[in-house]
């Protein structure tokens, strides 16, 4: 599964960290390091710190943020591999 | 333009985007998000899906993620038709098509150009091509350049001390590779940031152990027998050997494919209106050509309506969703670009974030904490108003300055701060190098207020 942080909006809680941290790491006090290749098995995880991360900075493929604004349902594969 | 156009393009006109990466992805989900079904094409001239470029200078080089798993996701389907490893090379403006290098041609009915910048080379092409000299752009630069460090280098050397090149420096350290940086400001960050906050960025560099030669420019690199790089020569005449070298000299503008088409594109970039509508050479804005991210120079009604180039994430993001707003509704309901400024970089362990446009600022006040523990928040001033302001591990308290800069807040900050140390009682001289000197990105460039980008003459192309 394919993320990203939008980190000027991270503000290095770590709520991310803790719930999934095979894909997200501090690095320092607040520096977030992240895997954006999640892999298959880490989706419950992932989608726990997608929707716990206080200012919805993550956004990964499938799944929708807390406030579930722009994620749409549908997504599948289908464009990713389309490009390859 | 009449409504029942609008309504046809809405439904079954047909969308360019040039450059397929950041940008050009989010534009196009924005405007199937908007209801646009007609044709989306995406060209880009990397072979690869969209993927994202900050991990490349951090995770990728720690080992943390793979240079070629950066792949951004996806909002939505988009449904486009990509063209993919095609540059593009030609654009008419009055046919409203696209030439392609494979010789296709492609025609629009709203173009949106998203072609970013590449990284400055070393601007002597035989030294260049030595084998170990790199830059760091795409994944295959960040490909190279990671395995080049897990060879075991015995020392690399970073021409630049920009973001870019103190994160390379940064990731050496942790690898416990030798790095030796060269600027030619007094520190690092210093074009960014000034010289105050780039003392910070230096010690902690030195801190970590890397070999940081300031005020000196590389005048040479010298190759073996075989081709390969051995040794740096500096302005001060001495000489490092080193077996990785780094070029991170900042960026150039992806334009030179619009060279002759009529547009505003130049150097600096594309000059747009705050509409994201693109100029043409005369400074008149078109109506079907928009622009967004690193390739765009828009001007911004915070900082006295100058055109601005922002090589930050967050502006192509949000920039490509005003664009692309803007291209399939009505003129009553565009909307500007008004984005904040804002970029996050991490180095030594240490998160840096600004908001607004440092370089913009004259003096600089510690508004809270102290620049000796790293741990800040300086305030950047302009004619008695907060332009910017910069964090070191201090994210949490960036909104609210944030907040002081749209409000146009005095400077000096003249309200009591939590934590603030008499070291930040006054605003001090906050030391940014000559404009006209060069800079390393990504960060800021105010580039006036001409939408011709100095292309005072116009040679067409010849199609
Ligand atoms: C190593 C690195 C680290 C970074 N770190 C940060 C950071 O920490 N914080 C931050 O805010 N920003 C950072 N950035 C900047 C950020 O990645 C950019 O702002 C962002 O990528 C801009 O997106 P874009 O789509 O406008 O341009 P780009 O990502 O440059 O994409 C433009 C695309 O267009 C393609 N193209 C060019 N010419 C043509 C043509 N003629 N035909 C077809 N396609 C063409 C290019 O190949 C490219 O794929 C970093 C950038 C790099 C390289
Ligand atoms: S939970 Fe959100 S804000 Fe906190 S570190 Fe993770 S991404 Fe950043």
């Amino acid at each position: 599964m394919r993320l990203v942080v939008d980190l000027n909006k991270c503000q290095g809680y770590a709520q991310c960290a803790f719930l999934a941290p095979d894909v997200f790491a501090m690095h320092g006090e607040e520096s977030l390091i992240y895997d954006p290749r999640a892999r298959e098995e880490q989706r419950e995880r992932l989608a726990r710190a997608v929707a716990a991360c206080p200012v919805q900075a993550i956004t990964a493929d499938g799944l929708e943020g807390a406030a579930g604004a722009e994620a749409s349902a549908g997504m599948g594969a289908g464009d990713a591999s389309d490009a390859r | 333009m009449p409504a029942d156009h609008l309504d046809w393009l809405r439904r079954e006109g047909r969308i360019v985007v040039v450059g397929a990466s950041l940008a050009g992805l989010r534009a196009a989900e924005t405007l199937r998000a908007e209801g646009f079904t007609g044709s989306l094409t995406m060209i880009g001239d990397e072979p690869y899906e969209p993927y994202d470029r900050p991990p490349l200078s951090k995770g990728v080089l720690l080992g943390k993620a793979s240079p070629l798993h950066t792949e951004l996701p996806h909002r939505r389907e988009i449904d486009a038709k990509w063209r993919l490893g095609v540059p593009a090379t030609g654009l008419d403006l009055s046919a409203k098509r696209v030439r392609l290098a494979d010789g296709d041609e492609v025609e629009y009915d709203r173009l949106l150009i998203a072609t970013g910048v590449r990284a400055r080379p070393w601007p002597k092409e035989d030294e260049a091509r030595l084998d170990g000299v790199c830059v760091l752009r795409t994944r295959e630069d960040a490909a190279d350049l990671y395995r080049r460090l897990k060879a075991g280098p015995r020392r690399v050397f970073v021409i630049g001390a920009g973001f870019a090149g103190s994160e390379v420096a940064s990731a050496c350290r942790e690898m416990g590779i030798e790095v030796t940086v060269a600027e030619r400001a007094g520190g690092p960050l210093v074009g960014a940031l000034g010289g105050v906050v780039g003392a910070v960025a230096a010690d902690l560099a030195v801190e970590n152990g890397v070999d940081l030669r300031t005020r000196v420019t590389v005048t040479s690199l010298e190759g073996d027998q075989a081709g390969r790089v051995r040794a740096v020569h500096l302005s001060d005449e001495s000489t490092v050997e080193a077996d990785v070298v780094v070029v991170s000299l900042g960026s150039v503008r992806n334009t030179d494919w619009l060279a002759g088409s009529g547009l505003g594109a130049g150097p600096r970039g594309i000059a747009c209106d705050a509409g994201c509508r693109a100029f043409d050479f005369r400074g008149i804005v078109t109506d079907d050509v928009f622009v967004a991210g690193d390739v765009a120079r828009s001007p911004h009604a915070l900082f006295g309506y100058q055109f601005l180039s922002l090589e930050h994430w967050g502006n192509a993001v949000a920039q490509a969703e005003t664009a692309a707003h803007n291209m399939i509704c009505h003129g009553a309901d565009r909307r500007p670009h008004l984005w904040m400024p804002a970029f996050w970089s991490s180095m030594f362990k240490v998160n840096i974030k600004s908001v607004g446009v440092p370089p913009m600022g004259e003096q600089i006040m510690i508004a809270q904490g102290s620049l000796a523990e790293r741990r800040f928040v300086g305030v950047y001033g302009h004619k008695g108003r907060i332009v910017a302001a910069v964090s070191f591990d201090n994210t949490r308290w960036l909104e609210f300055y944030q907040r002081q800069i749209e409000r146009g807040a005095p400077f000096p900050v003249e309200y009591p701060t939590v934590d603030r140390r008499p070291e930040g009682r006054q605003p001090v001289d906050a030391q940014f190098p000559d404009p006209s000197l060069p800079t390393h990105g990504p960060m800021v460039t105010m580039s006036g207020y001409s939408p011709a980008d100095q292309q005072l003459v116009f040679h067409p192309a010849r199609h």
